[in-house]
């Protein structure tokens, strides 16, 4: 066993200020109102959410904005027992793969509203094509998390 | 297509918790066991090529200043590539690229990794923007978990038979690391426990995930008049492939992935490779998770779509099977970040020079390195020979 000498303990804390730009901030806004906004691409005519400034595919300027259904299918998910760094939950929890209803790509979020501390109960309830519904916070900021979780219908 | 580029040396360190030296000192580890391989002396060396995961994982921002004594790139040019788990092939094709270009004879390539000292999953969720993806990026389990899930989901894949076949790629690459002297972990473990360990994220387990390492690894990039002059028997680069996706993870296929498709298509056109599974005589393929290793099976061509169990559980990606993949243990074992790309591709070398001892395959003269990083975002790809 190679010796060990001592560590030296430094935290590196910096602060930054992102620019949302006008996009997110619509967004955000819509999500205040307990709205998920998208927007479609001109072009290719998808519907992404949450709403983006160019199409990343097409690479022209997104067009009509809309509100999508807080309904949708479980398109992947995993069930976190451990704590990650920067997490805005404890775990356990679900983050997951949603496909809203009437969007062209799959929607990150969590999943929650049900007992997570059993795995094999979990299966039973949440798997691929599994529907699942938006569940707002009782406060909204104008934040991703004013949608609390995704609870099965 | 640039000038034919020959690999003439290789260095690794002895990967695990590094505690007993500093981080430059650990990256003079690799350097010097570069120089000696190759024979020749950092005088030798036109450019250096540096990286390591994103600078968050360091606590040190500069890592190009803070190892330039260790690399010896003072007074020489220099270039630093990151893309967190695919630096190292990333950092392998830099060095590639200079010297194919004819702007550099020699280029000495040099990545590494402290993750004790460090948060390492805490640095991947800043690889992504605090407006909508870093909440949900639950380290690289999540991110993981989801993709297999996927590919589960998609061909209907029994889970049994998934376990099974996970179960098996970690016990014979714990198996095989035992033979690599350089592996961090080294431990031999059976079906029940892989199968049986503690969830990590549903369905990772213990024993389906990479360690945390601490390690560094050089490799020496020559033209082909110099690899002549200077080696014996170079690893000559014949394909190179590489592949990013787009920024937002939700928008594309990760189970019939085309990045990896295409960067994989891209290397073997150059090789001239049209039957992977049976031209390859080796591949060290980034299996940070045993899943992930299932899924690159099949769309780097080594099987087709929803085989990938089957092939695995016949024993055809096994040592003295069909195509062995990661005799050295791979990622799963021995993880040092920025490193691990580049580990694979001096992995390749050695296997297609002889000089990969106790986990040698036998014969080799073709080599497959891959690495992946980001969220599901890059991929690239080196293509290894004995023969120019």
């Amino acid at each position: 066993m190679a010796k060990h000498f001592q560590t030296l303990r430094h935290d590196v804390w910096l602060p930054y200020k992102f620019a949302v730009g006008p996009t997110f901030h619509r967004f955000y806004e819509g999500l205040k109102e307990e709205k998920i906004l998208a927007n479609q691409c001109p072009k290719c005519g998808r519907i992404l959410v949450p709403a983006r400034t160019f199409c990343p595919t097409c690479y022209v300027d997104m067009g009509d904005w809309r509100e999508v259904a807080q309904e949708g299918e479980v398109v992947s998910w995993s069930l976190a027992h451990d704590e990650f760094f920067g997490m805005p939950v404890d775990p356990p929890f679900i983050g997951a793969l949603i496909r809203l209803d009437g969007t062209d790509c799959n929607f990150l979020h969590l999943i929650g509203g049900l007992d997570l501390s059993n795995q094999d109960t979990v299966r039973g309830k949440i798997r691929q094509g599994a529907r699942v519904k938006a569940v707002w916070s009782d406060e909204k900021t104008g934040h991703l998390l004013d949608i609390k979780y995704f609870q099965p219908v | 297509m640039g000038r034919a580029v020959g690999i003439i040396g290789t260095g690794q360190t002895r990967h695990g918790s590094r505690f007993d030296v500093t981080y430059p000192d650990l990256v003079r580890e690799a350097v010097q066991a570069v120089f000696e391989d190759a024979g020749i002396t950092p005088d030798d060396i036109d450019g250096v090529v540096s990286g390591t995961m994103p600078s968050m994982m360091e606590g040190v921002a500069l890592t190009h200043f803070y190892f330039a004594d260790a690399m010896r790139s003072v007074g020489k040019p220099i270039l630093k590539t990151e893309t967190c788990g695919s630096t190292g092939v990333s950092l392998a094709l830099t060095g590639y690229y200079w010297v194919a270009s004819g702007m550099a004879d020699m280029v000495l390539v040099v990545g590494s990794e402290k993750m004790h000292e460090g948060d390492s999953q805490a640095t991947m969720t800043t690889v992504a923007e605090p407006f909508y993806q870093r909440f949900f990026i639950s380290g690289a389990p999540g991110v993981f978990s989801m993709q297999s899930q996927m590919w589960m989901a998609r061909y209907g894949i029994p889970e049994d038979k998934l376990r099974d076949a996970a179960a098996k790629v970690s016990v014979d690459h714990h198996r095989d690391a035992l033979d690599n002297p350089y592996a961090h972990i080294k431990k031999a473990v059976t079906m029940d426990e892989v199968k049986n360990a503690k969830v990590i994220t549903y369905p990772c387990r213990l024993w389906d995930i990479c360690p945390n390492s601490d390690g560094a690894c050089a490799v020496i990039f020559a033209c082909e008049q110099k690899a002549r002059k200077i080696c014996q028997k170079p690893a000559w680069i014949k394909g190179i492939g590489y592949r990013g996706d787009e920024y937002w993870f939700g928008d594309s296929d990760k189970v019939v992935w085309q990045g990896a498709i295409e960067a994989a298509k891209e290397a073997y056109g150059m090789a001239g490779i049209t039957n992977p599974r049976k031209e390859l005589d080796v591949a060290e393929v980034y299996n940070p998770f045993t899943f992930q290793e299932l899924l690159y099976y099949e769309n780097f061509g080594f099987c087709d779509f929803a085989q990938a169990c089957d092939y695995t559980l016949k024993g055809t990606f096994a040592r003295g099977g069909e195509l062995p993949c990661d005799p050295s243990g791979g990622t799963l074992c021995t993880n040092p970040i920025g490193a691990t790309g580049l580990i694979r591709v001096a992995e390749a070398a050695m296997q297609v020079t002889g000089k990969a001892g106790d986990h040698q395959i036998e014969g080799a003269g073709l080599a497959l390195a891959h690495a992946m990083g980001g969220v599901d975002q890059f991929n690239g790809i080196m293509i290894l020979g004995s023969q120019l």
